[in-house]
C-alpha cells in the first residue's frame, strides 16, 4: 500500500534548536529578509542555556588589565593544546562585541560602581599568558546568566517576529544523494504527533549537548544529543566524542550546579581534614585551576579517603566566609539550590560537592563560520553543503580536550551569530531555488516510528536508557582503566542492540512524551557509542581524557582530532589547527596550573 | 508515596478521570518530580513536561494538592503522603498535565518585552549604576512558568484582555531599566480597564510564585507611574 507523502514545508533557512547559539543564529537571520523557521522541542526559554550560571567571557578590561591574546591563551592552555587555534583566535577576537551586543539587547549585567558591566575571576582565565594572576574576565548576571542570556535572546527574536515552531523534535536530517548536501529536515509535531518534512536551503543544527547519557550530570532532561544522532545516522562522523567535562561541583547525589563562581568569588574547597587540598595539586591557580585539574583532585581525596560524609564519597564547598551580602548580592541562585538541593545554607554551612558530567567538548565538526565539514575524498575538512552546526552540539574546535568555565556561553553567541552570517552569505552567494527532495525522503524516519507504534513487547525504554546511563558513568568517568574502557564498549553494543527491540505502550497521537522519549534514546546512544568507543582508542591523557595506562599526553602519535562514524562504528582522525588566524602559534607546553 | 493524576488524552478519553499510582521511594528521591517520573516509569502514558529539574527554566508547572508550583523544587518531604496533582487551572488541557500556553505566551509578548532605546548603540556597553540594575532584582529572575497567572482570578476570567501578573512583571521589568526609552509607550499600551487594571490585589500570584517574586507589587508600580504621569 502506497503511503501518503509526508507534508512538506518549505523555509530558506530552518534553525533547529532554540537555545542561545540557535536564537542568537536567528536572530542573525531575522535581519535578513530569508524565510526562517526555528524548531524547538521545548518552549525556547526552557532550553538548557538557561541553567548557565556564572559568566560569559569577555576581555572588557573593566577590573584590571585584559585583552583577547590572553583569553586566546588561557583557552589554547585550557584545551590540552587540542583546540584549533584559527577558532579560538576567532572567539577571543569576537567576544567584546557579542558581549556589547547582548548588553545592547537588554540582558541585565551585574554593575561595577563605574557602570560598566561586572566582572569575576574564574577557573583557568589569567593575566599575561598564564601568571599567577587571575583575569577578571567573567561577565556576569549574579549566577543567572544562562537565564538572562537565553531570555534576552528570546525577547529580541520576539521583537524580530521569529517563526518557531515549539514543541517540534527534529528527528533526521535529509541528505540530496548527488553531493550529500543537506536539503531539510524530517520532524515530529508533538502536540499532533504528526511528522513533516521542512526544507531548506541551509540547515543550521544548535541542538545542545547530551549529558544524558551519565547517570549522574548537572544536564536538562532534553539534553540527549539529538542533533549529533541526526548527523549520526546521515552519515557525518563526530568529534572527539571521547572529551567530557565533569564540572568540579555538582551538588552530591542531585547532580544541581553549583557554579565555579563560588570559587571565583572567593569559595574553596576542602576535604575531611577541613584542608584546602587543591593547594597541593594547583600551587597557583589552587581553587580556579580548570576543571579537569580540579575534578582529578576531588576525585583523587575521595579515593584516598579524604571524602567527607558517612560514606566519604563527596568533598565541601566553603563559601561561608564571603558573608550574606555577597552571597545574596552575587550567588542568590546557588543559595537557592544548596538550600533545595544540598540541605546546607551556604551562608552557615558548607555544600556537599562532587565532580558531576556537565559539557559536552565534541560534537559535530565544523569551521569557524559553523560550515559542517567531514572528510571526503583526500581532503579531511570538506564542506557539507548546506548543513551548519553551533553551540555544544558542535565541534569547531575551540574547547578542545577541556573548556573553561565562561567560554561556552561565548561559543554560543559567537558562533550562533557567525553561523547566521555565512548561511546568509552563503544564499546570498548562490541563490539558487530549492533543490527538489530526493526520492523516499523521510521514509526511514516514518519506518522508525511506525516500528515504535507497532511493537508491543520488548525493552522497556526506561530500562535500557538507565543501563546505558549507568554504564557510561562507570566505563568512562573521571579517571579511564583500559579494561573498563573495553568492557564498556562491549556493553553500550549490547545495549545499542536491546535498544532496536524497544516498545513504548503509549500509542496515541497527542503529546506522546513516551515516544519522544524513545526516539531521544536512540541520539543519547549514538552518543555514548561515539564516546567510549573514542574514549578506548585514545591512548594518552589529555584534558578530560584521564588514562590509567597513559598518564602522559602524547603530541607525537595524539595531537589529532578524533572522528567517531556510526556505519562499521569506525574511527578516522584528522590534524589539530595549530595556525591562527593572525598570531604566532601557541606551542604546545606542560600545563600546570 | 501516593499519587493522584489528572489524565485526559483526547485520543481515547471522552472525559478526564484521576488516576492513582503508588510509588515506593528511595532515598535519592527528594522531589515531586522525581517520583513522576518513577510514575511514569510504571506508566508510559503518563505525560508532562520537565526538563531543567532545578527550578530554572519553568516546564514543571503545575497544580500541587490545589496550589501551583514546581515538581522538582516541591520536596517529598514537605509534602503528605497523598498528593493530587492537576494541570494548571484556566488554560486548555492538550494532555494529562500537558496545557497549551499560547494564551499565557501571548500576553507575554503584548508587552513588547525587549529593552527599546532608540539611541544609537555607544561602542561599548551602555552605563547603568548598580543602584539602576538593582532595580531590576525582583523581576527579570521570571522563568515564565505561569504558576503565577493560572493562580489568578482575574486572569481566569479575561485571560484575552487581562495580560495577567507575569506578564505585567515583565512590563515592570522594562519600565525599570534605566536604559529602556518606552516608557510612554509602555503605559499607554496598558491603560485600559482590563489589561492592567483587572488586577484586584488577591494576590495569589505572590503565594504560588516558586522564584518568591511578587507580581503584585509590580503592578502597584505600574499603577504608581500611571498616575505620576496624570497629575
Amino acid at each position: 500500500m502506497a503511503l501518503t507523502p509526508l507534508p512538506v514545508r518549505k523555509f530558506d533557512a530552518i534553525v533547529v534548536g532554540a537555545g542561545g547559539s540557535g536564537m542568537r543564529a536567528a536572530l542573525e537571520l531575522a535581519r535578513s529578509n530569508l524565510k526562517v523557521a526555528v524548531l524547538s522541542k521545548v518552549f525556547p526559554t526552557r532550553s538548557h542555556t538557561v541553567a548557565a550560571q556564572g559568566g560569559i567571557a569577555a576581555p572588557l578590561a573593566n577590573s584590571g588589565e585584559d585583552n583577547w591574546h590572553w583569553h586566546m591563551y588561557d583557552t589554547v592552555k585550557g584545551s590540552d593544546y587540542l583546540g584549533d587555534q584559527d577558532a579560538i583566535e576567532y572567539m577571543c577576537r569576537r567576544a567584546v562585541e557579542v558581549v556589547v551586543e547582548l548588553e545592547h539587547m537588554g540582558m541585565p549585567f551585574d554593575r561595577l560602581e563605574s557602570g560598566k558591566i561586572y566582572q569575576r575571576p574564574f577557573g583557568g582565565h589569567t593575566q599575561a599568558y598564564g601568571s599567577a594572576k587571575m583575569a577578571m574576565r567573567a561577565c556576569a548576571v549574579a549566577d543567572r546568566t544562562g537565564h538572562a542570556m537565553l531570555h534576552t535572546l528570546y525577547q529580541q527574536n520576539v521583537r524580530s517576529n521569529t517563526q518557531f515552531f515549539v514543541e517540534w523534535m527534529a528527528l533526521d536530517l535529509i541528505r540530496d544523494p548527488q553531493d550529500g548536501a543537506v536539503v531539510g529536515v524530517v520532524a515530529l509535531e508533538m502536540e499532533t504527533g504528526e511528522l513533516s518534512i521542512l526544507q531548506a536551503k541551509s540547515v543550521l543544527l544548535a541542538t545542545g549537548g547530551a549529558g544524558r547519557i551519565y547517570w549522574a550530570t548537572t544536564n536538562a532532561f532534553i539534553n540527549t544529543g539529538d542533533g549529533l544522532g541526526m548527523a549520526a545516522r546521515a552519515g557525518l562522523p563526530l568529534e572527539d566524542m571521547e572529551f567530557w567535562q565533569f564540572h568540579p561541583t555538582g551538588v552530591a547525589g542531585a547532580g544541581v550546579l553549583i557554579t565555579e563562581g563560588v570559587r571565583g568569588e572567593g569559595g574553596y574547597l576542602l576535604n575531611k581534614n577541613g584542608e584546602r587540598f587543591m593547594e597541593r595539586y594547583a600551587p597557583n591557580a589552587k581553587d580556579l585551576a580548570s576543571r579537569d585539574v580540579v575534578s582529578r583532585a576531588m576525585t583523587t581525596e575521595i579515593k584516598e579517603g579524604r571524602g567527607c560524609g558517612p560514606d566519604g564519597d563527596f568533598l565541601y564547598l566553603k563559601l561561608d566566609h564571603l558573608g550574606p551580602e555577597v552571597i545574596n548580592q552575587r550567588l542568590p541562585g546557588i543559595r537557592e539550590i544548596a538550600i533545595k538541593f544540598g540541605n546546607a545554607d551556604p551562608v552557615r554551612d558548607p555544600v556537599p560537592v562532587v565532580p558531576t558530567v556537565h559539557y559536552q567538548m565534541g560534537g559535530i565538526p565544523t569551521n569557524y563560520m559553523g560550515q559542517v565539514v567531514a572528510p571526503e575524498g583526500a581532503g579531511k575538512e570538506a564542506i557539507v553543503p548546506g548543513l551548519y552546526a553551533a553551540g555544544e552540539c558542535s565541534c569547531v574546535s575551540v574547547h578542545g580536550a577541556n573548556r573553561l568555565g565562561t567560554n561556552s556561553l561565548l561559543d554560543l553567541v559567537v558562533f550562533g551569530k557567525a553561523s547566521g552570517e555565512q548561511m546568509i552569505k552563503d544564499m546570498r552567494l548562490h541563490p539558487t531555488p530549492h533543490r527538489t527532495l530526493p526520492k523516499g525522503a523521510g521514509e526511514p524516519t516514518r519506518e522508525r516510528l511506525a516500528r515504535l507504534d507497532s511493537a508491543n513487547s520488548g525493552e522497556r525504554v526506561v530500562d535500557v536508557l538507565n543501563d546505558l546511563r549507568r554504564t557510561m558513568q562507570a566505563h568512562c568517568g573521571v579517571f579511564r582503566f583500559p579494561e573498563d574502557l573495553i568492557k564498556g564498549v562491549q556493553k553500550v553494543e549490547e545495549i545499542a542492540s536491546r535498544a532496536k527491540r524497544i516498545f513504548i505502550q503509549d500509542k496515541s497521537k497527542t503529546f506522546n512524551t513516551a515516544r519522544v522519549e524513545a526516539l531521544e534514546l536512540e541520539n543519547l546512544i549514538e552518543t555514548a557509542m561515539a564516546t567510549i568507543v573514542s574514549a578506548e582508542a585514545r591512548k594518552e591523557s589529555r584534558g578530560a581524557q584521564a588514562r590509567s595506562d597513559f598518564p602522559e599526553r602524547d603530541d607525537k602519535n595524539w595531537m589529532k582530532h578524533t572522528l567517531w562514524y556510526k556505519e562499521g562504528n569506525r574511527l578516522d582522525y584528522k590534524p589539530v589547527h595549530l595556525r591562527p588566524l593572525s598570531v604566532e602559534t601557541m606551542e604546545p607546553k606542560v600545563r600546570t596550573y | 508515596m501516593k499519587l493522584s493524576i489528572y489524565r485526559y488524552d483526547p485520543d481515547k478519553d471522552a472525559k478526564p478521570y484521576m488516576k492513582d499510582y503508588e510509588v515506593a521511594l528511595d532515598h535519592a528521591d527528594r522531589m515531586l518530580l522525581d517520583a513522576m517520573v518513577k510514575a511514569k516509569a510504571q506508566d508510559d502514558s503518563l505525560s508532562f513536561r520537565r526538563s531543567c529539574r532545578e527550578g530554572v527554566c519553568g516546564s514543571d508547572a503545575m497544580n500541587i494538592n490545589g496550589k501551583n508550583g514546581l515538581a522538582c523544587i516541591t520536596k517529598i518531604a514537605d509534602l503528605p503522603e497523598h498528593v493530587t496533582l492537576r494541570p494548571l487551572p484556566g488554560l486548555p488541557v492538550i494532555r494529562d498535565l500537558v496545557v497549551d500556553m499560547t494564551q499565557f505566551f501571548k500576553q507575554y509578548h503584548s508587552i513588547k518585552p525587549y529593552l527599546i532605546n532608540n539611541d544609537p548603540p555607544p561602542e561599548r556597553e551602555r552605563l547603568q549604576s548598580p543602584e539602576e540594575r538593582e532595580q531590576l532584582n525582583g523581576l527579570y529572575e521570571c522563568i515564565l512558568c505561569a504558576c503565577c497567572s493560572t493562580a489568578c482570578p482575574s486572569f481566569w476570567w479575561n485571560p484575552d484582555k487581562f495580560v495577567g501578573p507575569a506578564g505585567l512583571l515583565q512590563a515592570n521589568r522594562f519600565l525599570a531599566d534605566s536604559r529602556d526609552q518606552a516608557t510612554a509607550e509602555r503605559l499607554d499600551n496598558l491603560e485600559d480597564p482590563y489589561r492592567l487594571f483587572r488586577c484586584h490585589t488577591i494576590m495569589n500570584c505572590v503565594d504560588v510564585c516558586p522564584k518568591n517574586l511578587n507580581p503584585t507589587r509590580a503592578i502597584g508600580h505600574i499603577k504608581d507611574l500611571m498616575v505620576k504621569r496624570s497629575v
